[in-house]
């Protein structure tokens, strides 16, 4: 076992891992942020995405050790600081984006990604953005609105199809 | 999977101290190998991160051409390579999907050289230049076969050098689940002449269209392409696709990308 330190959601944090420890693993199992989920374990699925010094990665196809140093975002770290939920997070509750729930870490990490390099996309751009998250109740068109929605434009137009 | 030893050197030279051991193997990007590792199809003892060395990183113009550091991730070639090369940054902006791209890097691609990656039919279209920490070797020399390069255990991709031609395109047809190309045809013209490699289709990984090249390096247009046939006996069959469909790909895309560059 090796000692890792790394910074999640603005807190130093350390704990003792192998060198086969994913990221994921030692974000749920080490630090206990079970917010970040592992859907299929592949890196096809998206549900694990947590931002690594600001860039989205999949943590379930990134070793523990090889962030050591780096500055972590999970899910648990996009509420406010008051714990009222962000722009992303109240969107996708208005926008009813989500059904089982399983994706939304995910999807919300991935939006939230999105939206700090292009502030205002276009709807192709959120659906092609969006292409490394995988939502098995297929409730993309909430998810997209509410993306959307986050980056302060009208979906009223947007049927929910 | 089986557990293993991480390292993470700071310099090429450590780097190639740390897989002289016994069962080390290279890690870049991890976004094939540590699917591979987890289903048990690679178990290296050692594994040598490759993603903490600073020369091995960043995109610029040098002698040559589009020096590329190896461990520089799609991403940041899909933003940086724009201005110089803009259909090699394309290529990058299309493999995987965002997360993939901000982790998986040039070098790994490369070195893997998957049937089915997008960077082996830039590297080979564009005659590029693969620079290792012993040596520079010719794409024409580099790809050897499904998985297969010339690198030597121990050897390292350090960078890649890119000649920029006149025009080029890559274009892909994308296989919507793994997103990698069910076949991808990138094509580059210089001033003496046309390249075209295609990858996804062959048995052999990427390969070059010599038969394509020649009828574009007299005419630079898709007609130039429509009296050739691509021979379906090498190429790849599973569900997504038979030979003679990945065949007729070829030399559809072939004549998109002309279209394009």
């Amino acid at each position: 076992m090796t000692k890792v330190s790394m910074t999640v959601n603005g807190k130093a944090v350390s704990g003792e891992v192998e060198g086969r420890t994913l990221l994921s693993s030692f974000l749920r199992e080490g630090l206990g942020l079970t917010g970040t989920h592992v859907g299929c374990d592949t890196s096809q699925c998206g549900a694990c995405v947590v931002h690594v010094n600001g860039k989205a990665m999949k943590s379930c196809t990134v070793f523990a050790q090889d962030v050591a140093g780096a500055e972590i975002c999970t899910i648990e770290g996009m509420a406010n600081p008051d714990g009222s939920l962000s722009v992303i997070q109240q969107a996708f509750q208005d926008h009813h984006g989500l059904q089982c729930g399983f994706c939304t870490p995910g999807m919300v990490m991935s939006a939230a990604a999105l939206l700090a390099e292009n502030p205002r996309p276009t709807e192709a751009e959120v659906r092609h953005y969006l292409e490394g998250n995988l939502c098995r109740c297929t409730g993309y068109h909430n998810i997209i609105k509410a993306v959307l929605a986050a980056s302060g434009q009208d979906v009223t137009k947007i049927a929910a199809e | 999977m089986h557990n293993f030893d991480f390292v993470k050197p700071s310099t090429i030279a450590e780097a190639v101290a740390a897989l002289g051991q016994e069962g080390a193997q290279g890690l870049s990007g991890g976004q094939t190998l540590i699917p591979t590792m987890k289903q048990r199809l690679a178990a290296p003892g050692v594994l040598v991160s490759l993603t903490g060395i600073a020369e091995m990183q960043g995109v610029c113009m040098g002698e040559g051409g589009l020096h590329i550091g190896a461990a520089t991730p799609h991403a940041v070639v899909a933003r940086e390579a724009r201005p110089h090369y803009p259909a090699l940054a394309a290529l990058a902006g299309g493999i995987g999907d965002p997360a993939v791209r901000n982790r998986g890097t040039i070098g790994g691609s490369l070195a893997n050289n998957d049937p089915a990656a997008c960077y082996p039919s830039a590297v080979l279209a564009s005659g590029a230049t693969v620079v290792t920490n012993t040596r520079k070797i010719a794409a024409d020399d580099f790809f050897e076969g499904l998985f297969t390069t010339a690198l030597h255990d121990g050897e390292i991709i350090t960078s890649v050098v890119f000649p920029i031609p006149e025009r080029a395109a890559y274009v892909k047809f994308n296989q919507p689940a793994s997103r990698f190309a069910l076949t991808g045809v990138f094509v580059a013209k210089f001033r003496d002449g046309v390249r075209v490699a295609v990858t996804g289709a062959s048995q052999n990984g990427v390969f070059r269209w010599a038969d394509a090249e020649a009828a574009l390096s007299a005419d630079f247009s898709p007609q130039a392409i429509s009296g050739l046939s691509v021979d379906a006996e090498d190429m790849i069959g599973d569900l997504h696709g038979t030979p003679a469909y990945r065949a007729n790909l070829v030399k559809v895309l072939t004549g998109r990308a002309v279209a394009a560059a």
